[in-house]
């Protein structure tokens, strides 16, 4: 099963090896991860995609929760939620692809940042399923390079993620 | 008041009441060390390598209760100590280490003895801290002794850079009375509902068994765990850490259980049909194959750590809060409820366990020519009338302390279960030692961990700490030795030790009295001289009978109904 969870954690220099060290150490998953600061400067936002069991994430919730500079946590995927992941993707637009390209840009409702003569540079926000979708969409081999941000989220309606 | 770094850290020890630093200079701690010149009130103990001052702090921590606090100076000095933070992290044992570091603007230039003691403990400590900011020092000494002794406890290491100890710089100090942090409260009371359905199922019980362990010790519940177990009439078994917690010679105590358990606890766990865990974390060498631990047990479990519940065992009822809280309001609600546990259900149960018990799976042979090891433990147990405090090193000896010296009270039973470090022993004893001077202090080790901190006769006589050193000499590392004979038919490939010092020189040249012994007979005369000799530190060489197994046994990864007794006693 693949879980999301966030976290707000201390704004520290060693906080985010500490989290990373863990799963690590403990042989858990990360498929992604992602840390920015917050509102709040003493606090930074982290989302983590794992993938497990339900006894391995109830473990993952409570090794995080032990962890002194992990302030609070939340499990997204246990309730209604938005998940996003922004691609930056490269294509090699020289060729007869460049209008299908912006065809297929507009149908996933991405924008293109930049333009050269032979290339592109396509913005895409999304699921995961989405940036999959794009990226399966177009023949490997014009894709010049891709960046993913990994995932980030947050719960639907009232349930929310603050001190 | 105006203090440098060095003189803060200091202060605010002695604030702190920390009565020993076991620690050992270099020169990223210089201008601690000049701190420490002169004064008296926090007495620092040399010791002789790094590690001996984790071990010594952490003896001192397991016997009296109190943190262990070690100072080391940077690169070697943190990387010689990690073994010891390690030992006390797996054994939950509250210590503050201060290490020294290099200038804060010199870190990550690779500067002389420059290691990274934050990343290189975070896996092993229960926190850590690089202070970057003298202002910040004398709060972040109060966090670390905070976190090091409230909830699990554990080690925390806090790296303290050179510049921030300089004597030319000067701040106010005030001793920091209370820590607030907003991301550690641990839960110390436990559910009210849970405490109630716990006790449901308790009065329910028809086999009940409790099994408990180092959180008993930890939380200092030893009363409370005893007026429960006696209060209820139930059959408990300890964990190698929870030694002491329940009267050792007592009818209701069924030994330790586990790997090297006897065969009635085990048989119980086996058997039992509620299982009250009580500050255990269900670890691998006590409870074998996961798939055949208790089949037929519904089990309460509670532990002041989250993450220690249904890590390894699914539990029925998780009870999250101090064993002591918890004991006391299990004890209340059992006070004010009529049900009892169906007496004659119960009574048949212990039918069976004394059926069991009749098995004598401790038995060895007694008329042996060789000196046997139980033999050197029932007869140090004698003579100081179970009232030592006994730590160990790791191996055979270990678990032979462990079944023969009959624990009556917690805190006296000192030793490395979690990480099983060779070498442990000897500067635990020290700190022991040192937090109860009057008391006697014996070490069980063998020719091979004592060798792994024998530097520290030389600390032992500086300090004047006659301790008792209990060498069961076996010249094997028997250990590795019984699992070879057992599991590779008998290819003893580097567990014998050629060359081995005469231990008797050996402890005369550091200062010591020696006293080696080869029959039967001479044991006891052997260990009464040995403690005759109030101020002496005697060194004990027993020599034993080399091929002596630990029994019973149960395999790695085999169910608890699965042991092995003595080979002349196999069970059918
Ligand atoms: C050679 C060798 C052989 C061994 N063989 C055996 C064996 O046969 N049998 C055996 O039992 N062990 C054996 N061990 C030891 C084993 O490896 C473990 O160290 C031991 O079983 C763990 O004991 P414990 O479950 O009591 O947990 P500890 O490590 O003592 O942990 C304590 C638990 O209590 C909790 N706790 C702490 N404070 C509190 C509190 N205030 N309130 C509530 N909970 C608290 C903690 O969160 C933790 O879960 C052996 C070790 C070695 C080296
Ligand atoms: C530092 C360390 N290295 C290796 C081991 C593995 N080990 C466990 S017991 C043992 C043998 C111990 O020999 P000795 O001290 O003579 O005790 P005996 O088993 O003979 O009683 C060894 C090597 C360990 N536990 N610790
Ligand atoms: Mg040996």
């Amino acid at each position: 099963m693949r879980h999301i969870i966030s976290l707000l954690l201390e704004n520290e220099s060693g906080a985010l090896s500490r989290v990373a060290g863990l799963f690590s150490a403990r042989g858990y998953n990360i498929e992604a991860l992602t840390v920015a600061p917050t509102e709040d400067e003493s606090l930074s936002r982290m989302t983590i995609v794992t993938n497990g069991s339900s006894e391995i994430l109830e473990q993952i919730i409570k090794q995080l929760n032990k962890l002194v500079d992990v302030v609070k946590l939340m499990e997204l995927t246990e309730g209604a939620h938005i998940e996003r992941e922004l691609a930056l993707i490269k294509l090699d637009a020289s060729g007869k692809n460049r209008e299908e390209f912006k065809r297929l840009a507009d149908i996933f409702r991405a924008g293109i940042v930049d333009v050269t003569t032979s290339s592109y540079v396509v913005e895409l926000t999304g699921t995961v399923e989405k940036i999959d979708a794009f990226l399966d969409a177009i023949d490997k081999k014009f894709i010049i390079e891709v960046a993913r941000s990994g995932v980030t989220g947050m719960a639907r309606g009232e349930r929310a993620l603050r001190l | 008041m105006e203090l440098s770094g060095g003189e803060i850290l200091i202060q605010f020890l002695k604030d702190e009441g920390v009565e020993y630093v076991f620690g050992y200079p270099g020169g990223a701690v210089l201008h601690i060390y000049d701190a420490i010149y002169g004064q008296e009130d926090v007495k620092h103990i040399l010791v002789r390598h790094e590690q001996a001052a984790t071990h010594a702090a952490d003896g001192y921590a397991r016997a009296t209760g109190k943190p262990g606090v070690v100072l080391v100076t940077s690169g070697p000095g943190a990387t010689n100590a990690v073994t010891g933070i390690a030992t006390a992290h797996m054994d939950s044992i509250p210590m503050v280490i201060i290490t020294g570091q290099v200038h804060a603007s010199s870190i990550g230039s690779d500067a002389f003895q420059e290691v990274d003691s934050i990343g290189i403990t975070r896996p092993c400590v229960k926190h850590n801290f690089l202070v970057k900011d003298i202002n910040k020092l004398a709060e972040t000494l109060k966090k670390a002794f905070y976190i090091a002794t409230t909830g699990r406890p554990g080690p925390v290491v806090v790296d303290i850079p050179k510049d921030i100890t300089d004597p030319k710089v000067k701040v106010p100090y005030e001793y920091p009375k209370s820590v607030s942090l907003r991301s550690y409260n641990p839960v110390v009371k436990g559910h009210p509902m849970q405490v109630k359905r716990a006790v449901d199922l308790i009065t329910t019980a028809k086999r009940p068994m409790i099994y408990s362990g180092g959180g008993v010790v930890l939380s200092g519940a030893h009363k409370e765990l005893t007026e429960f177990t006696r209060m209820l009439g139930f059959p408990i078994t300890n964990t190698l850490m929870g030694l002491g917690a329940y009267p050792g010679q007592d009818k209701q105590f069924l030994g330790m259980l586990g790997m090297h358990g006897t065969y009635e606890a085990n048989m119980a766990m086996h058997e039992c049909d509620v299982l009250i865990a009580v500050g255990a974390r269900f670890d691998d060498r006590v409870t074998g194959k996961i798939e055949q631990f208790c089949p037929t047990a519904k089990i309460i479990h509670i532990d002041i750590d989250p993450s220690s519940i249904a890590k390894t065992v699914k539990v029925d009822i998780p009870i999250v809060g101090d064993v002591k809280n918890v004991l006391q309001d299990l004890l209340t609600l059992l006070k004010e409820t009529k049900e009892r546990p169906d007496a004659t259900a119960l009574h048949k149960w212990w039918e069976q366990i004394e059926r069991w018990r009749g098995a004598d799976c401790l038995a060895y042979d007694r008329r042996s020519t060789l000196i046997k090891p139980q033999y050197v433990i029932e007869k140090l147990y004698e003579a100081t009338h179970g009232e030592a405090y006994v730590t160990s090193d790791v191996g055979q000896h270990q678990m032979w302390a462990a079944q023969f010296y009959k624990f009556e009270t917690p805190n006296h039973w000192i030793n490395s279960g979690g990480l099983g470090t060779m070498g442990f022993g000897l500067p635990a004893a020290m700190g022991v030692k040192l937090g109860f001077p009057d008391a006697t202090v014996a070490c069980v080790t063998g020719e091979a961990s004592i060798q792994m901190c024998i530097q520290e006769l030389s600390t032992c006589m500086q300090y004047r700490l006659p301790i008792k050193i209990v060498n069961l000499n076996n010249r094997y590392l028997g250990m590795v030795r019984q699992w070879q004979e057992f599991f590779y038919e008998g290819r003893y490939s580097m567990s014998y030790m050629d060359a081995l010092p005469d231990f008797v020189k050996l402890a005369e040249a550091y200062g010591h009295v020696g006293i080696r012994c080869e029959s039967p007979s001479d044991v006891e005369p052997a260990l009464k001289e040995a403690l005759a000799q109030k101020d002496r530190l005697v060194f004990l060489d027993f020599i034993t009978d080399q091929t002596e197994n630990v029994y019973p046994m149960i395999e790695a990864g085999k169910g608890h109904h699965e042991m092995h007794l003595s080979p002349e006693r196999e069970l059918a």
